[in-house]
């Protein structure tokens, strides 16, 4: 599964660990995170990631 | 220092910092305020506080209308050290009853100051607190410019304390958009968006978009830096909202540096071209200008021409300078082109260039690179690069 990275703030999103704050567990493909999920750093829409290199 | 009323019961409490100059890496030429707002109600509440060094100052205010002991709840709308600096003063001055942040400004504020003690409350977006006769509801307005960024909303008041939003660096003795010239107003507006909030325009589509929903009605805007808007707060909203949209001006700006005058020669040629096509155009020189007015410039212009000549293989460090500071900044949707002389490597428009596409500029040209001093034909291809960009900003309009 590929990490991605928000293209404002530059969290990765890493799906070994998931995201504790809106209860994705980990294991969670971001692929598979809710649409309505957002950057648990600056509030980044999905849309904002793009795959790490 | 005597607080300044500005609704019944509401009272600018800051303070006025007439000599800072460079405010990291931004030139303040004119200084600056941290605005702190006290409002006294059942619950006698104070948004914000000030730099670190400012803490007496905003105290003698309060004390100008209240006992500070007596302020029962803090409102800390962002965490960044310009509003938060004096906070162990004030906080221990104060010993307020509720400490209000948004989820990100606790993770900020325990990362700044050691906080086990304090009696935080954290608020998200639509959380209301009573204050008695009035209330205050919470917007986060996350990445504007912090993760921590939240305004607050006093509906009975009609009043929005907005954080750094719609803020400036100015310091004055008035505390009014009314009492102060407006188009140096708008200038210094002009210029702390650019700096501080360029990047974040698809965010403030967002809040816009999001603030339209909640229909707020809004008829005061206090920002935490320089003066509050009362008369005129649709002002300050139509050109953010103008900025974030990026509706560009017909203009274009010729940025660079010269070792001995040839990249000048060549930088004057492609001005002339652009004005050639009754298109207006702004000529920086980066040795007489700051980067920071420099990306107030680019903010509403529509193209971007660099030019620098080849040092070491390389760019001019001023020119370094500039890319840095204006990559971080995402300029979005311009076009543009580079420029330069060189003695014999001549590596510099190749990086200019690079730089822009880096920017996700749209390159009209491939670029002039003259050997040494640009002699007639050489300033006539730099005329024509002026028009062909000169062109191309009318073509895009």
């Amino acid at each position: 599964m590929k990490k991605y990275v928000c293209g404002v703030c530059g969290y990765t999103y890493d799906p070994a660990k998931g995201d504790s704050e809106s209860d994705a567990p980990a294991g969670t493909a971001f692929e598979d995170l809710p649409d309505d999920w957002v950057c648990p750093v600056c509030g980044a829409s999905k849309d904002e990631f793009e795959p790490e290199d | 220092m005597k607080p300044v009323e500005v609704k019944q019961d509401i009272y600018w409490v800051g303070a006025i910092d007439w000599d800072i100059r460079d405010f990291h890496g931004y030139s303040t030429k004119k200084g600056t305020t941290y605005n702190s707002y006290l409002v006294v109600d059942d619950k006698v509440t104070l948004f914000d506080t000030v730099k670190h060094g400012f803490a007496g100052e905003l105290l003698h205010r309060v004390h100008g209308v209240i006992d500070p002991a007596k302020i029962d709840y803090l409102v800390l709308n962002h965490m960044e050290m310009d509003h938060t600096g004096s906070i162990l003063e004030v906080v221990e001055a104060i010993k307020p009853e509720k400490i209000f942040v948004s989820t990100m400004g606790f993770k900020s504020l325990q990362a700044h100051f050691p906080t086990d003690d304090w009696p935080i409350q954290k608020v998200k977006s639509g959380d209301q607190v009573s204050l008695g006769s009035r209330s205050v509801s919470f917007v986060e307005t996350r990445m504007l410019h912090w993760p921590d960024n939240m305004f607050s909303y006093i509906p009975e008041d009609k009043l929005l304390i907005s954080s750094d939003a719609f803020g400036h660096h100015w310091a004055t003795s008035e505390r009014f958009d009314d009492e102060v010239d407006a188009s140096e107003l708008m200038s210094h507006c002009a210029k702390y968006y650019a700096n501080i909030l360029m990047l974040y325009a698809p965010h403030l589509r967002k809040l816009f978009a999001a603030l339209g929903e909640m229909n707020l009605d809004i008829d005061t805007i206090a920002p935490d830096h320089g003066v509050i808007w009362r008369s005129d707060p649709g002002k300050i909203l139509a050109a953010y909202e103008r900025w974030c949209n990026q509706h560009f001006s017909q203009k274009a700006l010729v940025v660079y540096d010269t070792m001995w005058h040839s990249t000048e020669m060549m930088a004057k040629a492609v001005a002339n071209g652009i004005m050639e096509q009754g298109v207006s155009v702004k000529l920086m020189n980066l040795a007489v200008n700051h980067r920071s007015d420099v990306v107030q410039e680019l903010l509403e212009a529509r193209a971007l021409v660099l030019g620098s000549p080849t040092l070491n293989n390389g760019i001019l460090p001023r020119m370094g300078d500039f890319l840095t500071y204006a990559k971080g900044l995402k300029p979005s949707n311009k076009i543009g082109a580079a420029f330069g002389s060189y003695g014999w490597s001549g590596e510099a428009v190749k990086i200019l260039t690079g730089a822009l596409q880096e920017m996700k500029v749209e390159i009209v040209d491939d670029g002039i690179r003259h050997q040494f001093v640009p002699d007639h034909d050489a300033l006539r291809a730099c005329r024509e690069l002026g028009v062909k960009v000169g062109q191309a900003v009318k073509a895009s309009a």
